[in-house]
């Protein structure tokens, strides 16, 4: 019997291994609800670089496989053994939400499938417990907020107040902020993930009258915060600091005017001033006639990346450990819209972090400009706990 | 807004005794009509007798197509049936709207904060909230108590039997009444659009505490849901503004913030469970 299911399993390897003169990537993403619009930005960013390489990523024909875990933990660790087992794919990608990411991550990381994100990078992984399965595309997730910390330490704030979502990302973002600011720390408040209605905390934000807020909340939280933190009159009285994703396009386009002049830190412009970038943002705004987020640029570069490492093992993503070489040395093999970068042994980019601000551009459009850099060659600072290499 | 949602409840259950549970899917249609009014006229005034219209139209279909051969029925067939109709309210308005939930702009002129007296601030599309519900409170209330038609209502609610031996078209009525309960709900989606998003399955949150609220009330009674309404809604905010304060003096600030809302949303059951122990027929019984 032992024989038997050991002979399957070779078997099962076997055809693993032929199955390589095609490219099958699972992309599970939160694709509704609230906060769905994040994950339909970086589908799209990731959509337009496979349509620009031609379909194929690393020379290989490229199949996507979509799924939409709507936010949901559980249903992200049904849809992912799905993709794992039953659509038997070669690389993971998506992952929006950092609760999702904890709850999939021992599903994909037990099937020893290389998972290649375009968001989500929860510290749980990327310090003692990081994976050499597990690579990040965007950002390690305390990044913006150390930025965004060292913006409000640079602007003499003498407190400050934090806002942020019930969720690992959350509890992240504080971490991060907290650390690049320094100051005091006038009240921090976690809401339920996906709240709308904000009148009790903004009554407390009111009480408080601290020197500074800090809100991370993505998606349509962000929305909605905006619209009643300006319909309260909040705005008038509290300087806020935002990280990039908080203040830009998507959010942006719903609340409008009231946006202009918000400072906020993000690894990616849309002026940057380079022809990667140029590329990427000409193709975007004529592929989806709407100015990109750094979400898509997020998914862009993910997909860019996939395909430089899977064309320096030429097709061979079966080698585990050339496979994670290639992929960790991709970053010099290619432009990323974002500029040089390079990844840390943990799997999470080393990057610089910008100052943006809203502004408009020379069409009057509301956009996030660059007006200078926080942090340079900012490293995850979870990578020292991390003994792989 | 609570209350708008609660009273058409009330209405319904109390009147017709059915249990419907597709109302909270009546409040989602009515958010979604207005938002698509609204994109279509580009003006919130316009767009809402719109949407109340509709979705008036959509409830008085329902009720005539559907829920009128489920009176007879008990009420676990009432439930089933109500309970199948979320679920397709729901995939039909991810056909026809897409997953993505759509962002409704208060009106111009709502959007910023007016000057309270005593120097307080306050969002103004919020009090404006606040007036339409009171508004409807007493349309509502000079509708029931001093009109023939309320008195109609009222006559189905205490005692339908009699109300049919006595002549009253209870057919028509009910559909009237199952309609006025349709415009309340889409009155209620339409003002919250712009506070919280339109999205499928808004519903069926906020249906669970509209039942809360009748029970609490009395099942039937508007002055009821008003009342349950006003007491959910502030067992709730209070809740969640004044716990996580007083935890934070005692734990660290994610538990003092994960504890305060899990808390708050237990005192709303608290509060109806002492409801029903000391009033099982609750705070306003419409029936005698």
């Amino acid at each position: 019997m032992k024989l038997k299911s050991a002979a399957l399993v070779v078997a099962a390897l076997a055809f693993n291994a032929q199955a390589a003169n095609e490219l099958k990537i699972g992309f599970l993403s939160t694709l509704s609800g609230p906060a769905g619009a994040i994950g339909v930005e970086i589908r799209d960013g990731f959509n337009l670089a496979l349509k620009m390489a031609g379909g194929k990523l690393g020379g290989l024909p490229t199949e996507v496989i979509f799924a939409d875990d709507t936010l949901n933990p559980e249903m992200g660790k049904q849809l992912a053994e799905r993709l794992l087992k039953r659509d038997r794919v070669n690389l993971m990608t998506g992952v929006v939400f950092s609760n999702v990411m904890l709850a999939v991550w021992p599903t994909i990381q037990a099937s020893k499938t290389f998972y290649i994100g375009p968001n989500a990078t929860p510290t749980r992984i990327t310090g003692e417990a990081c994976s050499p399965y597990f690579m990040s595309a965007s950002w390690p997730n305390e990044g913006y907020h150390e930025a965004a910390g060292h913006y409000a330490k640079s602007k003499g704030y003498k407190n400050a107040y934090l806002i942020a979502p019930n969720y690992p990302a959350g509890q992240d973002a504080t971490a991060g902020f907290k650390r690049g600011f320094g100051g005091t720390i006038a009240s921090e408040v976690y809401t339920k993930l996906n709240q709308l209605d904000y009148s009790a905390e903004l009554a407390q934000i009111r009480a408080a009258k601290p020197a500074a807020l800090y809100a991370f909340l993505p998606g349509g939280m962000g929305i909605n915060f905006f619209k009643q933190f300006v319909a309260a009159g909040l705005s008038a009285e509290v300087p806020l600091v935002v990280p990039g994703f908080v203040s830009d396009q998507d959010i942006v386009r719903a609340v409008g005017d009231p946006m202009l002049g918000i400072f906020d830190t993000a690894h990616w412009a849309y002026d940057l001033d380079n022809d990667a970038n140029r590329k990427f943002v000409a193709g975007f705004e004529k592929e989806f006639n709407r100015i990109p987020t750094v979400f898509a640029e997020q998914g862009y570069t993910t997909a860019l990346l996939i395909d430089a490492a899977v064309r320096a093992v030429k097709g061979k993503i079966e080698d585990e450990s050339a496979f994670r070489k290639a992929v960790l040395a991709a970053p010099g093999r290619f432009k990323s819209p974002r500029g040089d970068w390079k990844f840390a042994h943990n799997g999470t980019p080393i990057q610089d972090y910008y100052l943006r601000v809203v502004a408009r551009d020379n069409k009057g459009r509301l956009v996030n400009k660059k007006i200078g850099t926080v942090v340079s060659g900012h490293t995850d600072f979870w990578a020292k706990d991390c003994k792989m290499k | 807004m609570l209350f708008l949602l609660a009273a058409g409840l009330t209405l319904v259950f109390g009147i017709m005794d059915m249990i419907n549970l597709a109302h909270g899917s009546l409040y989602m249609i009515g958010a979604y009509l207005m938002a698509s009014f609204v994109q279509a006229t580009g003006s919130f005034w316009v767009a809402l007798p719109l949407a109340l219209a509709a979705t008036a139209l959509v409830g008085a279909a329902l009720e005539v197509a559907l829920l009128r051969k489920l009176y007879e029925r008990d009420h676990l067939t009432q439930v089933l049936a109500t309970f199948a109709i979320i679920l397709i309210a729901n995939e039909a308005v991810r056909i026809a709207w897409g997953p993505q939930p759509i962002m409704l702009n208060a009106p111009a002129g709502l959007t910023g904060p007016v000057q309270l007296p005593g120097g307080m601030q306050y969002a103004s599309y919020r009090l404006a909230i606040i007036g339409v519900g009171v508004l409807v409170a007493l349309v509502l209330y000079v509708l029931v108590t001093k009109t023939k038609v309320g008195m109609l209502v009222r006559a189905g609610a205490s005692n339908r039997e009699m109300a049919v031996a006595m002549g009253v078209n209870i057919r028509r009525l009910f559909t009237a009444v199952f309609a006025l309960g349709a415009v309340l709900c889409a009155l209620a989606g339409a003002m919250l659009g712009p506070i919280l998003a339109v999205q499928v399955g808004m519903g069926e949150n906020i249906l669970i505490l509209a039942f809360v609220v009748i029970v609490i009330g009395g099942i039937g009674s508007i002055r009821g849901a008003f009342v349950g309404a006003l007491l959910v809604g502030l067992v709730d905010t209070m809740g969640r503004a004044l716990l996580p304060i007083a935890f934070a003096k005692m734990f660290s600030p994610q538990v003092a913030s994960n504890l305060g809302p899990a808390l708050s949303s237990i005192m709303i059951y608290v509060l109806m469970a002492a409801v029903l122990f000391f009033r099982p027929q609750g705070l306003f019984p419409a029936r005698g």
